[in-house]
């Protein structure tokens, strides 16, 4: 279990390291945390020729909150944003996701863009970025540019980044003000990859169900996102309505998820359990909604988020 | 007044330097060596045509590439058959490097030696090997049923066929007035050490010397083996296990093909070698265990006592059998656990399979024996509507039986005979634990919250410290220092503070002057190794004997200097004095001086024992006779049988009503090893062994796939559970000594491990009212059992009757007021 032979880049810039990528091209690999690169080069399940190793390249390990969003650099350790009071005030779903994250000692290291340029659908954050229709910021050798999650994730490992394009930061957009969220997955141990996993985002305004949306983990191909809107919009929580709702919600929840079986879980059960673990976890997101942070004024009626102009423009005011 | 040492829960001498990563393991040692990998079959059964190193020859570093053609004498001879047995009528092993057919995934085709293990690695992916595929057996069904064969000259694939039996178990099963069947399955798993194998080898050329580190649980066993292959004299083969970082049975198979090859290498290029294994290999290229089939027939009364019993069990031993049939055998003849079985027949096959081979893991055949004994305890239990505890207790052998003879022949090839043991004093000790008696009120609480529990109990006896025999070696130093050494190996189970814990008990010095070494054949070449839970019965005992030998002696030496008769005098913290008068005393230290007579003063001590001291009668000899120099004492202990120890476990889990997944709320273990002498290290020992019995219980399983790929070799995809998974161990302790050692002790290492299967599956069955015939269980598998529960296709408990009836007479009885005993985690 040693790797094969590979050159070791250490570029100190964003733009050293996507000239040295410009060089490489598809014989080179970046590395972060290297979580889940150093395994696959130990088993020799890849062998690139070069490594751009990141870890020096400066200004990409800040955690920053902005009005509209949880910016993210590519350095920054699941731990450090797990732990980052700021991004948990404004968006609590990143550390009810970070938490199911492995193990303490791979988030200690392990980065959070990271595992979702890894783009793994068994991964918890790829579903969050989806969850919170986040954007991956990227650096090429022709300028940055921002690629929406749904136009970032292709397939099982596979993403829109190019070969000579560097992730340099993720935006994990926040939701609007009476929104409660919640995560629950199902491992086989404790950190493990989840047999399945359901993030849920739920508004509620004026005491009914605004919106209400879900993502997956270990039962998609990609990281999808559903609409729970048909099933619970205008239902009172816990009102006379609401469990046929959350059964409703289940329900298109399991008809939505297509998971693939494998040795620790058949695709049946997997459905099952995800179909489970939605009814199981939108209480849970409901009761979050009542003391929501959100920092929309104006949510829309239907939806989640701030209006797309509120959050381009306090990005731009924070982002430099 | 001196500290009582012997039965003290003492903190483990060894552990400051091991978590302060002063430990010397394997891959620690030999930094300068080069480094040896392997090409292994990817394919479960194949034909080598070719084998092409042209690339990697090239490859800068390489120093060496080697394949079985290349292997002289004796190397490239089949590695030995260890244990033989007449009924391993087809044994078979494999070749250090494979010789024209490869019979599993991992087997070793080439070796490369070079530079360091990447360079080697990097060769390795160059070698091109042309294998033919042959037809693959995997599974015990497909090795029974004979199509298809590992070997072609075995058929069958059957490596030996064993039946014992005692008394008349066709009449007995005809005469009886009720027989249930029962067909029972347990999975594969592994030892899994912290730290894989790992041989480091140099050659000293001028004196034609071997000089070699093994991981291993038998430097002994390595060291003859190794001397037999290379064609050496004992005398110039040294082997020396270090630190090893675990091993669970799978480091007592020796020799390993890499034990073999890397000290040839050595030899061959006059350049230390060393390999560590890789977790991968480790997975593909060592044992595994565990995997049976189990047909059960037993006759019972109507107050469930068994009359007959009769067991078939097909043994999947991997491709080859060289540690013979003793897995199988330790399942024949342990799985009567504490119970009278009357009649009884156990006949098995075991049989080769295109998979890694099979030696003993840890319980070593007990968790299956124990397995099938105790589903069929809760099977008549249920079948007559009893009480599962009661019904065991009615089949238990009384202390008053003991010593009680199975009329079978155990692993040793001595009589089943248990020598003590008070089962049901331990069955009651087990049932206040975990509050059998409250556990209905408890389940009708949880019932009340739509919560499913449900509690499990599991027996076994467990025949431990098998012989043939262990020696001790003590020595007292001038200085006072006690030297032990004993030649089997550690682990991990504590030996430097147990076997010294002996030494300052018996000796009567203070436990920080006692120096354990264990595994070195330089300093003890006859033992013969560490499994079977008998290193403190064998090494403890031969210890004992040889501390109560240099005791004697040095009450000898100091009783003439001091003038004095020997029954007049203790040591009691490395002095001996005159009891009732310590002033008059001399420290061992100098007991140790006057052993040794001297012609040369050394240091201020020495004098005293030189020629011109003035305090020797010259009438005679400087070393009287029949005696020797030093004070020192060499003790052997070889029993006439093995000694059994003993346990109960019971556990209480909780089974979700939705998703079926599986938590254990509560563990409770009573556990008799006889005498303990730490009772600390017993009890890490038995929690270590219930979170390995949680392993094999709820996640560990060897996902071959029908191509012979194992699926899940890596510790992502092979769940090992994390001290998340392991639930707290709740234990206690009978002591029932053993009448046939000094110490009165037995073996612990394995027991933890041994009922958990059993327990777990007696839980989850209880909870869920239908029967677990199949272990381990996932949350997947118990959900496909509800549904083929609720399809009819598996048959409920008779209990579900008979609980609709007693808990319907309970609740107009009593109105639950006993508090139920909560789970504490």
């Amino acid at each position: 279990m040693k790797p094969a032979p590979f050159e070791h880049h250490a570029p100190l810039s964003v733009e050293e390291a996507v000239a040295v990528l410009n060089e490489v091209g598809h014989d080179g690999k970046v590395l972060a945390g290297g979580q889940s690169l150093i395994p696959i080069l130990n088993m020799r399940l890849a062998s690139p020729a070069h490594l751009v190793d990141i870890n020096r390249v400066a200004g990409l390990d800040a955690v920053e909150v902005t009005p509209g969003a949880v910016r993210v650099g590519a350095l920054v350790r699941h731990a450090g944003l797990e732990r980052s009071e700021e991004a948990y005030a404004a968006l609590p779903l990143l550390r009810q996701a970070l938490v199911n994250v492995a193990h303490p000692a791979i988030r200690n290291r392990g980065t959070t863009v990271g595992s979702i340029a890894h783009a793994d659908a068994a991964g918890e954050m790829p579903a969050i970025l989806a969850l919170t229709e986040g954007v991956v910021e990227a650096a090429g050798p022709s300028g940055p540019r921002e690629i929406p999650w749904r136009d970032f994730f292709l397939g099982a490992l596979e993403t829109s980044l190019e070969a000579e394009e560097l992730a340099v930061a993720v935006r994990f957009r926040r939701f609007a003000t009476g929104t409660g969220t919640a995560f629950v997955e199902a491992a086989r141990r404790h950190g493990d990859y989840a047999m399945a996993g359901v993030g849920v985002a739920v508004t509620v305004t004026d005491g009914v169900v605004s919106g209400a949306r879900a993502s997956f983990v270990s039962v998609t191909d990609v990281p999808s996102v559903l609409d729970l809107g048909p099933a619970l919009v205008g239902v009172e929580p816990g009102g006379d309505a609401w469990a046929a709702a959350v059964d409703a919600a289940a329900e298109a929840v399991h008809e939505h998820v297509d998971p693939e079986g494998d040795i620790h879980a058949t695709a049946e059960y997997r459905r099952m359990l995800v179909t489970e673990l939605t009814r199981r976890v939108l209480p849970r997101a409901v009761h979050e909604s009542e003391h929501s942070t959100g920092e929309s004024p104006t949510p829309s009626s239907s939806a989640q988020f701030p209006t797309h102009e509120s959050e381009h423009s306090t990005d731009s005011g924070v982002q430099s | 007044m001196t500290t009582q040492m012997f039965g003290a829960p003492i903190r483990r001498k060894e552990d400051p330097r091991l978590v302060t990563g002063g430990g010397r393991y394997l891959d620690d040692l030999g930094h300068d060596a080069l480094a040896a990998a392997f090409v292994r079959s990817p394919h479960a059964h194949a034909r080598i045509v070719d084998i092409d190193a042209s690339d990697a020859i090239d490859v800068e570093g390489v120093v060496g590439i080697y394949v079985h053609e290349d292997l002289p004498g004796r190397v490239g001879e089949p590695l030995p058959l260890l244990i033989p047995h007449p009924t391993l009528t087809h044994g078979r092993t494999g070749y250090a490097l494979a010789r024209d057919e490869v019979n599993h995934v991992g087997e070793p085709v080439a070796m490369v030696v070079a530079t360091d293990r990447y360079v080697a690695e990097d060769a390795c992916q160059r070698i091109r090997v042309t294998y033919e595929q042959l037809p693959v057996v995997v599974g015990i069904e497909s090795a029974r049923d004979g199509e298809r064969l590992v070997h072609d000259d075995v058929p069958g694939n059957v490596a030996a066929h064993m039946l014992q039996e005692v008394g008349d178990v066709d009449a007995a099963l005809a005469t009886a007035p009720h027989t249930l069947a029962l067909e029972l399955d347990i999975e594969r798993s592994a030892c899994m050490p912290m730290e894989g194998k790992g041989v480091y080898a140099r050659w000293d050329r001028e004196r034609g010397e071997l000089r070699m580190y093994s991981s291993t649980q038998t430097s002994t066993g390595v060291r003859a083996a190794v001397a037999a292959k290379l064609d050496l004299p004992l005398a110039k083969v040294e082997c020396i296990a270090p630190d090893v970082g675990g091993g669970f049975g799978v480091k007592i198979m020796h020799p390993w093909p890499e034990e073999v090859l890397v000290p040839w290498a050595a030899r061959l290029l006059d350049q230390p070698v060393k390999w560590a294994e890789d977790r991968r290999e480790h997975f593909i290229g060592s044992a595994h265990e565990r995997g049976q089939l189990q047909q059960v027939t037993v006759g019972f009364d109507d107050e469930g006592r068994v009359l007959g019993l009769d067991v078939k069990f097909w043994h999947d031993n991997g491709a080859y059998t060289p540690y013979g049939i003793i897995v199988p055998i330790i399942t024949s003849t342990q799985l009567l656990g504490p119970y009278k079985p009357g009649a009884y027949r156990c006949e098995f096959w075991s049989l080769y399979t295109n998979t890694v081979l099979v030696t003993p893991y840890r319980g070593a055949g007990r968790p299956q024996g124990c397995f099938a004994m105790e589903r069929t305890m809760d099977a008549i239990a249920d079948a007559l509507g009893l009480d599962r505890a009661e019904v065991r207790s009615r089949n238990f052998i009384l202390p008053s039986e003991m010593p009680y003879d199975h009329g079978l022949l155990f692993q040793d090839g001595r009589p089943l005979r248990y020598d003590s043991g008070d089962f049901p004093a331990s069955l009651a000790k087990l049932k206040q634990l975990v509050g059998w008696d409250d556990f209905a009120d408890y389940r009708r609480s949880a019932e009340a919250e739509g919560r499913k529990v449900g509690l499990g109990i599991g027996c076994y006896v467990e025949g431990t410290g098998v012989g043939p025999y262990e020696g001790g070696h003590i020595q007292v130093e001038t200085s006072g220092r006690v030297n032990v050494s004993t030649g089997l190996t550690s682990q991990g189970q504590g030996h430097e503070t147990v076997f010294a814990q002996i030494v300052a008990e018996e000796l009567g010095v203070r436990l920080e002057d006692v120096h354990v070494t264990t595994g070195d054949t330089r300093k003890m070449p006859y033992a013969v190794g560490t499994f079977a839970s008998r290193a403190a019965v064998m090494s403890g005992s031969a210890i004992a004997i040889a501390t109560r030998k240099v005791r004697e002696k040095a009450l000898r030496i100091a009783a003439d200097a001091l003038e004095v008769s020997p029954d007049d005098l203790e040591i009691v913290e490395g002095t001996v004095r005159v009891k009732g008068a310590p002033a008059t005393s001399m420290s061992l230290g100098t007991v140790s001086v006057l052993s040794n007579p001297l012609r040369y003063a050394f240091d201020e001590a020495a004098r005293a024992a030189t020629q011109f001291a003035g305090t020797f009668d010259p009438d005679k000899p400087p070393v009287a006779e029949g005696e020797e120099p030093g004070l020192e004492g060499k003790g052997f202990y070889s029993p006439t049988q093995a000694t059994f120890a003993n346990g109960m476990h019971a556990a209480i889990v909780e089974t979700d009503p939705v998703t079926a997944e599986i938590k254990i709320l509560r563990y409770c273990v009573i556990h008799d090893c006889g005498t303990m002498i730490n009772p600390m290290i017993v009890e890490g020992q038995v929690h270590g062994g219930v979170a390995q019995g949680v392993g094999g219980a709820l996640y560990e399983r060897m996902a071959y796939d029908e191509s012979g790929q194992l699926l899940n070799a890596s510790f992502m995809d092979f769940l090992m559970p994390y001290a998340s998974e392991v639930p707290t161990v709740e234990a206690d302790h009978l002591e029932t000594p053993s009448p046939l050692n000094p110490l009165g002790i037995k073996g612990a290492g394995e027991a933890g491990c041994i009922p958990v299967s059993a327990v777990i599956a007696s839980a989850i069955e209880d909870a869920e009212g239908f029967p677990i015939a199949r272990m381990p269980i996932s949350p997947n598998d118990l959900w496909e059992l509800r549904r083929r529960h609720a399809a009819g296709e598996v048959p409920s408990l008779h209990r579900q009757a008979n609980t609709a009836r007693s808990s319907s007479s309970s609740s107009s009885s009593s109105s639950s007021s006993t508090s139920p005993k909560e789970p504490t985690s």
